[in-house]
């Protein structure tokens, strides 16, 4: 799957799951500073990528992640 | 209308709180041991004009959970409403408590109520309402005397209740604890009429607990109307620790 595939389902789960306007989903968009998602609200994402794509992922590896960029490129490297 | 699942919910308590909520809910009747049980509150429900349907369920293997949540999923959609029932004791003083029974009862008591919660919780999320409560038990916080291991794993299930309550408040999921006094069911037919007597006289209301009075409050606590009211522990008990 290419990274802008994987970045429009991501963006598409963001509007689903979290209600957000699809205008502000962009890959530099800040989790919790732009976005306004809180830690329950990562972790709602996180179990509906894991549904979406089919893997698993684990809480080390979101250490890293702050913008939504971060995370369509862990999903990227996980496919 | 919203589902609701109660576990060990085909005799005692947990057969009069799955009773209670028929009348504003699908139920669903988890039984482990007692099918026969389990579809006969089950028919109840519905000649009452409910909707209800027996599962089986062992919350001591995750794959029985699994296999259960998914029959629900299919039915109604998912558990907006968890009562945590299911329950053993395996009585004795510490010195003579077998490790294998210690064991036991935690795993079915509390670790039991955690695998549901967390089976049950990701639906609840997504829907942004879920109600839970956890059947503890006054000895959690009393303790009692052969049982160590059920008082701590009722005990247990204060802290499961308060820390989901902190997490998931947020998404109008509410977590609450009820703990039953003494409690007319299978679990305390053993004591004669001279114990009972004895208890009585330590209650303020003087007589021994039906399964009713605690299905009330917990019919309550899976309202809209209780949203206010989370991380609680609510003694249903006669007075006894009052």
């Amino acid at each position: 799957m290419e990274v802008n595939e994987v970045f429009e389902k991501v963006k598409n789960l963001f509007v689903e799951e979290l209600g957000l306007d699809a205008d502000k989903v962009t890959m530099d968009a800040k989790l919790e500073e732009d976005l306004e998602i809180d830690s329950l609200g990562i972790v709602e994402v996180v179990m509906a990528f894991e549904d979406e794509f089919g893997i698993e992922i684990d809480d080390e590896e979101l250490t890293d992640v702050a913008t939504v960029g971060q995370a369509v490129n862990l999903l990227h490297s996980k496919l | 209308m919203k589902t609701a699942l109660v576990t060990g919910g085909s005799r005692g308590i947990g057969k009069a709180i799955a009773l209670q909520l028929g009348k504003s809910f699908n139920v669903v009747v988890g039984y482990s041991s007692s099918k026969d049980s389990g579809d006969k509150v089950v028919a109840e429900i519905i000649n009452s004009g409910g909707t209800a349907s027996p599962v089986e369920i062992d919350v001591t293997n995750i794959e029985s959970i699994e296999n259960a949540f998914t029959t629900i999923e299919k039915e109604y959609g998912g558990v907006d409403v968890l009562v945590n029932n299911a329950g053993i004791t395996k009585d004795n003083i510490l010195p003579r408590l077998k490790e294998d029974d210690w064991n036991d009862v935690i795993d079915t008591n509390l670790s039991g109520s955690y695998r549901t919660s967390q089976r049950a919780i990701k639906h609840m999320m997504k829907s942004k309402w879920g109600r839970i409560v956890y059947i503890s038990s006054i000895v959690g916080m009393m303790g009692n005397q052969g049982q160590a291991n059920y008082a701590a794993s009722k005990a247990g299930l204060i802290g499961l209740s308060k820390s989901i309550a902190k997490e998931m408040g947020s998404r109008n999921i509410t977590s609450n604890v009820i703990a039953p006094g003494y409690i007319e069911t299978d679990m305390t037919a053993f004591l004669t009429d001279e114990q009972k007597d004895n208890i009585i006289e330590q209650l303020s209301i003087k007589r021994i607990g039906k399964p009713e009075d605690i299905a009330n409050i917990v019919s309550f606590l899976c309202t809209d109307e209780s949203e206010y009211i989370t991380g609680q522990v609510i003694s249903v008990d006669g007075g006894i620790t009052s």
